[in-house]
């Protein structure tokens, strides 16, 4: 089998990539390695882009060197997915994040922006050389690898813009039939994403705005703090309680910092990669359903003895083939999907908990330790009075 | 029905020996004549009532709030609040106490108490109402003065204030305040019967003399700017703590949404489900334990506001001493000039201009006769005005010193409760942070079983 490539006429068992998969995702034996950081800013007379720098070192005998370094923009990632979506159609290809976001987004490349992109980017690309068959991918190899002008000649290659688009178009008028004739399973499985994608989105959206909230909440505390220390300068006798009070919430509102930032790192990007993913898992099932109706079609003209009975067969027999390929490429590749959509909520959610048990507990000790200076003072003061 | 906590500091002391300020100022004498037996003038250990009242332990209690309709004084329909005022008396032997006097009273007969004790008491910093309208409020807390939560804080505030007055040591002998709490009817006329409306120094005047005055003690002036300065921090300090509220119900409650949606979602997932479902039970919890923990706090902002509003009964009194002084130097500069005119006349030269002086170079002088006339009559207003001026002088120090231990006794008092004020608050902020880890850790479980 040639493992380089796949395409729709080789059939793979699921049981073969089911032994794939535990290979290629223990850590053990894992032997490509990625990081995407240093975005750099390109300015020419027409455009302004950004550039990542992406270096992979790697141990397979297939890539000529064992180290690379290559830079890329946004352009050339998209440019990627489209590849592995056109090999594997019915694949589940890692999303990438957004090509802008419209809302709340003053200038294009603000650093909180580049910087959250990078993080996408960098998962993207390690979720590629996770998957048990991209990893193998030609085009994969050849965007890890490839100099600038050798990418750029590497990309006209292979089927033009027009005959993609026209592959469009014939995708929307066949898919409605591919959807009356889907099977059980895959009914389940799209009545899954469809739920999945709006508790997701929903969940999106909780995240930000608590985000949102926490921030603002943190900036009235930071106002609040100061408060107390101006009062003490009017009141000889509470000076110090004051003051600790103040310290007390100055201790907090960087306990805050820390939860907030706990959470932008950990839970926000992972939600909202699953939003992406959501949408993916949209399009996937609609390639299926796709490639299921060109069968059907081709059926249907057998039936009603359109064309020439002996080509047809030839090529209903082709295009069951493909149809089982692609549904038990998916059937598989969901079970992995979902374990690992399982695994990330998991520990995104117990990590959010986490830092926001450390918050609560940092805040008890400082308003614990003022409480008990209060109370040793007030003992002392107890003790000094008698004599 | 609530009972403020039995605290020994609140309850009535038995009358001191010797009463401060029993002698104050001529208007309590004057008063005390003219309120038909409701006070006694003059010194001595007073049971200013029939009975030996205030000697027995008493307490007061605000205990219920009642919305009721009626006609005011223009004849209009009129919703308001009344206040069920209880007074027990506690028996020493047992500890038993016993319902003696129980009325309803509204806001603004509080507010006629507390004007009357102004005029009559100028040298006491007498401890203000809760507020008319709810200020500083946050999105959820309602400004609505009919609202339930803010009538249970008036009515707390409401008893705080009685209890105050009971347990200040000149304020508590007073006969309106006992009339206050055991006569329902009436009462309004009693007081007005004082005509303390009429004794109540005008605004017009006290603002004159604060521009006006020269040598107000040093101690009022400082006073005034502690006030001030207090005034400001803490209302600065309750409007960023009202902001602080809001913005912490905001985090609370979102992640109440969590639950909705995990719930949801727990119905397409297997294995994921029951850890989701119960995680989202968790975030409920998490979001309604902010409606108690803010309820806490407001009573903390309530304890604020008090002495917020007790930065303009230290004015009040601020005021009353710029006034006094200001009489006294103008009393004595009105003196001085009819001593240099009683000297003038007697020695024929002029030294300052006077009408007099102006129209006799102009007229002509005046026969000796009319002049002796003239220094005779002064000499009688300078001898008056000596006699004025000396208990001008000493009602001067009498107040002072009488305030000044007023202003010591609330400074303590002050110190006490502003302390456990903010010590109570971090007992707040640990017990959310408790609650805090409680939910948390109870989520992190449900989390990491799914």
């Amino acid at each position: 089998m040639d493992m380089n490539s796949f395409s729709p006429m080789m059939p793979t068992s699921p049981l073969s990539m089911i032994n794939q998969i535990k290979f290629e995702d223990d850590p053990d034996l894992k032997d490509l390695f990625i990081t995407v950081d240093e975005p750099e800013s390109h300015v020419t007379t027409i455009e302004t882009f950004i550039t990542y720098r992406i270096i992979t070192k790697t141990s397979r005998g297939e890539f000529d060197s064992s180290e690379f370094e290559v830079r890329r923009r946004y352009q050339d990632f998209l440019w990627l997915k489209g590849k592995l979506e056109e090999a594997h159609p019915t694949l589940i290809i890692p999303p990438l994040p957004e090509k802008f976001i419209v809302k709340g987004m003053v200038e294009r490349f603000n650093d909180d922006f580049i910087e959250t992109r990078r993080k996408a980017l960098h998962k993207f690309l390690n979720r590629i050389a996770d998957h048990p068959t991209l990893t193998f991918n030609e085009d994969f190899k050849v965007f890890l690898t490839a100099q600038a002008w050798e990418l750029s000649s590497h990309k006209k290659q292979g089927p033009g813009l027009l005959s993609r688009m026209g592959q469009t178009v014939r995708a929307v008028a066949s898919s409605m039939r591919g959807v009356k004739n889907r099977p059980e399973e895959f009914m389940e499985m799209n009545n899954f994403i469809e739920i999945f994608s709006q508790k997701i989105n929903l969940i999106d959206k909780i995240s930000q705005r608590i985000y949102k909230e926490e921030r603002e909440y943190l900036d009235e505390m930071k106002e609040y703090g100061p408060i107390y220390i101006l009062w003490s300068a009017s009141e000889e006798d509470l000076v110090d309680t004051l003051k600790d009070v103040a310290s007390c919430i100055d201790k907090c509102c960087k306990a805050t910092e820390k939860r907030i930032s706990g959470l932008s790192e950990a839970l926000l990007p992972v939600v909202h990669e699953y939003v992406l993913y959501s949408e993916m898992l949209m399009g996937v099932m609609k390639r299926r359903d796709q490639i299921q109706a060109e069968l059907d079609s081709k059926v249907e003209a057998l039936t009603y003895k359109k064309a020439d009975t002996d080509l047809l067969t030839e090529e209903i027999g082709k295009l069951e083939d493909k149809v089982e390929c692609a549904n038990n490429a998916l059937k598989a590749d969901w079970e992995r999907w979902k374990q690992n959509m399982q695994n990330d909520i998991k520990s995104a959610f117990t990590d959010m908990a986490e830092e926001n048990i450390h918050y609560y507990e940092q805040c008890l000790a400082t308003w614990e330790s003022l409480l008990m200076s209060q109370t040793d003072l007030h003992l002392e003061e107890a003790s000094e009075e008698k004599p | 029905m609530e009972q403020a906590p039995l605290d020994p500091e609140r309850q009535l002391q038995p009358a001191p020996l010797e009463p401060l300020g029993r002698t104050v100022s001529g208007l309590e004498a004057a008063v005390g004549e003219e309120a038909e037996g409701a006070r006694h003038a003059g010194s001595g250990v007073d049971t200013m009532t029939e009975n030996n009242f205030w000697l027995k332990k008493i307490e007061i209690s605000v205990s219920e709030a009642e919305k009721r309709t009626g006609r005011n004084t223009m004849n209009m329909q009129e919703t308001y609040t009344a206040y069920l005022i209880e007074t027990r008396s506690v028996e020493h032997t047992d500890g038993q106490s016993v319902l003696t006097d129980s009325l309803w009273r509204r806001y603004s007969e509080f507010e006629l108490l507390r004007n009357y004790l102004l005029v009559y008491y100028p040298h006491i910093v007498v401890p203000p109402l809760p507020e008319k309208r709810a200020e500083f409020v946050w999105h959820k807390l309602s400004a609505d003065n009919m609202d339930p939560d803010f009538v249970e804080r008036r009515r707390i505030g409401l008893e705080n204030f009685l209890l105050r007055i009971a347990s200040h040591p000149i304020l508590c002998r007073d006969k309106i305040f006992y009339l206050f709490l055991t006569q329902e009817g009436n009462w309004k006329e009693t007081v007005n019967e004082t005509t303390f409306q009429l004794k109540a120094d005008s605004r017009l005047k006290a603002l004159n003399a604060t521009f006006r005055v020269k040598n107000p003690d040093k101690r009022f002036t400082e006073l005034k700017h502690y006030s001030d300065e207090l005034q400001s921090v803490i209302s600065h300090l309750l409007r960023v703590r009202a902001r602080v509220a809001d913005r912490l119900y905001g985090v609370y409650k979102v992640h109440g949404n969590y639950g909705r949606v995990f719930s949801e979602w727990s119905a397409i997932e297997k294995e994921m489900g029951d850890g989701l479902q119960s995680a989202g039970h968790h975030m409920d919890v998490y979001a309604s334990s902010i409606d108690d923990i803010l309820e806490d706090e407001e009573h903390y902002a309530d304890q604020l506001k008090e002495y917020l509003f007790y930065a303009e009964a230290l004015r009040a009194v601020c005021r009353k001493h710029e006034l006094m002084q200001y009489d006294l130097e103008m009393a004595a500069q009105d003196l001085a000039s009819k001593k240099q005119q009683c000297e003038e006349l007697a020695t024929g030269t002029v030294r300052t201009f006077s009408l007099k002086g102006m129209t006799t170079k102009l007229f002509g002088q005046e026969t000796p006769e009319q002049r002796e006339a003239r220094i005779k009559v002064l000499e009688e207003q300078i001898n008056e005005g000596e006699q004025q001026l000396k208990s001008k002088n000493l009602e001067g120090r009498e107040f002072v010193k009488n305030a000044w231990a007023d202003i010591e006794r609330f400074k303590e008092q002050k110190n006490r409760d502003l302390k456990e004020a903010l010590i109570s608050y971090a007992v707040m902020q640990i017990s959310m942070c408790k609650k805090g880890i409680q939910v948390w850790t109870n989520a992190k479980e449900c989390f990491s079983k799914m």
